[in-house]
């Protein structure tokens, strides 16, 4: 798998850019994924975002139904197509440092 | 020279049957004489290294693309499927090799100009090869890289007003039988009801918000060309209400040997001379017709409109007049825990604009399912899980003997408390004062 570098660290990714291990995930990641995701500025609510499905992920081992998301963070889909233009999946995960959604994607 | 030896495809190209290897040829071969000049933005040998993949897959008999793969286009949550070969280096023309799904318009109908220009976007952002179309509906553009996404889709919007279908947790892109365009069956209007449906809810559509994915897809008349009853977790299927038109005349003309039984569908053979009483009396499921001197009659209350009649007889029997459509819910693919054709759940609803009550019934569904399914269960899964009745609660339907095809043989019932008189709060003490241990 390729290797990215940003701010000092290095990263290994696979081809749509998720992060190898989420153990690799630091707060670099979300500065280099913030602008291959369309993200002009980190506000707040994208970080309440990340801790949220991190949190869970922890947790349960897997992200978060988009319904729990919503009602966790209390930010309508809508609005988490707001924060993160590819949508939960593809941005927000990815930025948390979630494995990558898998399934009849 | 091709680039890759495909002794295994080639073999594929001869028979009678149009063969997809011959086809992708001549695209590789065009690909590379480029006589009109494009600037291919993908490997121009794209093609050759598909048909050296799957060569290699039909010497290996096993796939090799790599599990699974998360692209898109900024705004939406589905509509791309990402793919990527696992022998990038010996096939660098297909290293990416996405598919993008694109709504198709209603019951396929197309202008030259429109296809042409869809293939010139595709010839230069794209593999050349398609898919028309997809089993849900949509036309699959198969094959392009991750940096050409964005490039199709501000294309495909700004140019050819023409969006992305769906994948994903969310509403499938909607697909109908071509209906009142073509076909005198029709009992309403499917390719209106389907498109607006289609544009109503956009946003289910592009943005999965569901526990799972959704299809509704729409058929004029039980002969269910689009097969909505297998295929979509709401299926929209047309009938009538009233009397089977008949028009003695024309039944006299099949009788007479003048009008082909079933619009000459099987002339290839010879059945013999067309005899009513054996290809439709005998043969009507509920055995409502006769037919006797010289007169078709038919008892209309116990027609179940399985539509026999009318399809060996076109001529001369009609759809009636009072139309709209019975709603059937649930059907799904084996995983996980078995196939399920839809099953009623409205038996007739009028289908006018601007389709409120039919909205309503979605829309019920939906509230149900999104805040009861359980990640990655299809409706008919949880309609198993909860029950049927719990169904027709959520969406305010009394029950109705239409909804079963036969009732429940085991006495595991449940009751609601509020039904039984005394509730179900007992004390025991009570009990045993008139039954002592
Ligand atoms: C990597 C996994 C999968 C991929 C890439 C995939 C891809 C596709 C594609 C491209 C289509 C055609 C879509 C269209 O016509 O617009 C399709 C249809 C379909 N998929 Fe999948 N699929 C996957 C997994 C599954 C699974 C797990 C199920 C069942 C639980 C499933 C059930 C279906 C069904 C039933 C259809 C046809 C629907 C119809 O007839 O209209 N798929 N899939
Ligand atoms: C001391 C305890 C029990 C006794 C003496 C008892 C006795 C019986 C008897 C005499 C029958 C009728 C058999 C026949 O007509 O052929 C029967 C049927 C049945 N019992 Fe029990 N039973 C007991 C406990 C249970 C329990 C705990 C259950 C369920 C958890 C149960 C479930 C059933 C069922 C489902 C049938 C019907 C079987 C059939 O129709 O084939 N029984 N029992
Ligand atoms: S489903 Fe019925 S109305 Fe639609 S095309 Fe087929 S026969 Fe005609
Ligand atoms: S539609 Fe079917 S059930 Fe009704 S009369 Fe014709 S054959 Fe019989």
């Amino acid at each position: 798998m390729p290797t990215v570098e940003y701010g000092g660290k290095t990263f290994t990714v696979d081809e749509d850019g998720f992060i190898d291990s989420f153990d690799n995930w630091n707060e670099e990641w979300v500065q280099l994924v913030k602008e291959a995701e369309g993200i002009d500025e980190l506000t707040d609510e994208h970080w309440k975002t990340v801790q949220v499905l991190q949190d869970y992920y922890k947790k349960n081992g897997i992200a978060p139904m988009v319904r729990i998301l919503s009602k966790v963070t209390g930010f309508k889909l809508k609005h988490i197509y707001e924060l993160f233009p590819s949508g939960p999946g593809k941005g927000a995960c990815k930025m948390a440092g979630l494995p990558k959604p898998t399934g009849c994607v | 020279m091709a680039k890759h030896e495909t002794p295994l495809l080639d073999q594929l190209e001869s028979g009678p049957w149009p063969s997809f290897v011959s086809d992708i040829k001549q695209e590789a071969e065009a690909r590379a004489k480029n006589e009109k000049g494009v600037e291919y933005q993908i490997p121009v040998d794209v093609c050759e290294d598909l048909l050296g993949v799957l060569e290699l897959s039909f010497k290996h008999g096993r796939t090799h693309w790599k599990h699974g793969g998360i692209v898109g286009v900024f705004g939406y949550g589905g509509g791309v499927i990402g793919r990527y070969c696992d022998q990038p280096e010996m096939f660098p023309g297909v290293a990416h090799f996405h598919t993008m799904r694109v709504n198709q318009p209603g019951g396929k109908f197309y202008t030259a100009e429109y296809l042409r220009q869809l293939c010139d976007l595709w010839d230069m952002r794209g593999s050349g090869l398609t898919n028309m179309h997809g089993s849900t509906g949509d036309i699959i553009l198969l094959g392009t890289t991750t940096p050409q996404l964005e490039e199709i889709f501000w294309e495909l919007t700004h140019t050819y007003n023409q969006d992305l279908g769906g994948s994903g947790s969310n509403l499938r892109t909607p697909a109908d039988c071509v209906g009142e365009a073509r076909c005198e069956w029709s009992c309403y209007d499917t390719q209106a009801l389907c498109y607006h449906l289609t544009q109503e809810y956009q946003d289910e559509l592009h943005r999965p918000a569901f526990p799972y994915k959704f299809k509704f897809k729409f058929d004029g008349c039980p002969n269910c060309c689009v097969a909505s009853i297998a295929r979509a977790d709401i299926s929209f299927i047309g009938t009538w209400k009233d009397d089977i038109r008949l028009d003695q005349e024309a039944v006299a003309a099949y009788v007479g040997g003048e009008l082909p039984p079933n619009a000459g569908s099987h002339a290839g053979r010879d059945w013999g001379p067309f005899d009513i009483q054996k290809e439709v009396i005998d043969l009507c499921p509920t055995e409502c017709m006769s037919y006797a001197d010289g007169k078709l009659a038919i008892d209309n209350r116990e027609c179940n409109r399985c539509m026999h009649c009318i399809s060996v007889m076109p001529r001369a029997l009609r759809i009636g007049n009072d139309r709209g459509c019975s709603i059937l819910v649930g059907a799904k693919a084996p995983i996980l825990d078995g196939a399920q054709m839809s099953t009623l759940l409205i038996p007739f609803i009028k289908v006018e604009e601007p389709y409120d009550e039919i909205k309503e019934v979605i829309e019920n569904i939906w509230d149900w399912w999104m805040e009861e399914g359980k990640n990655r269960e299809r409706l008919g899964e949880l309609m198993k899980r909860q029950g049927f009745q719990k169904l027709l609660e959520m969406c305010n339907l009394k029950p109705d003997p239409r909804m079963v095809q036969e009732p429940r043989t085991n006495p595991y019932i449940f009751w609601k408390e509020d039904e039984v008189p005394g509730g179900f709060q007992r004390d025991i003490k009570e009990f045993r004062k008139h039954h002592l241990r």
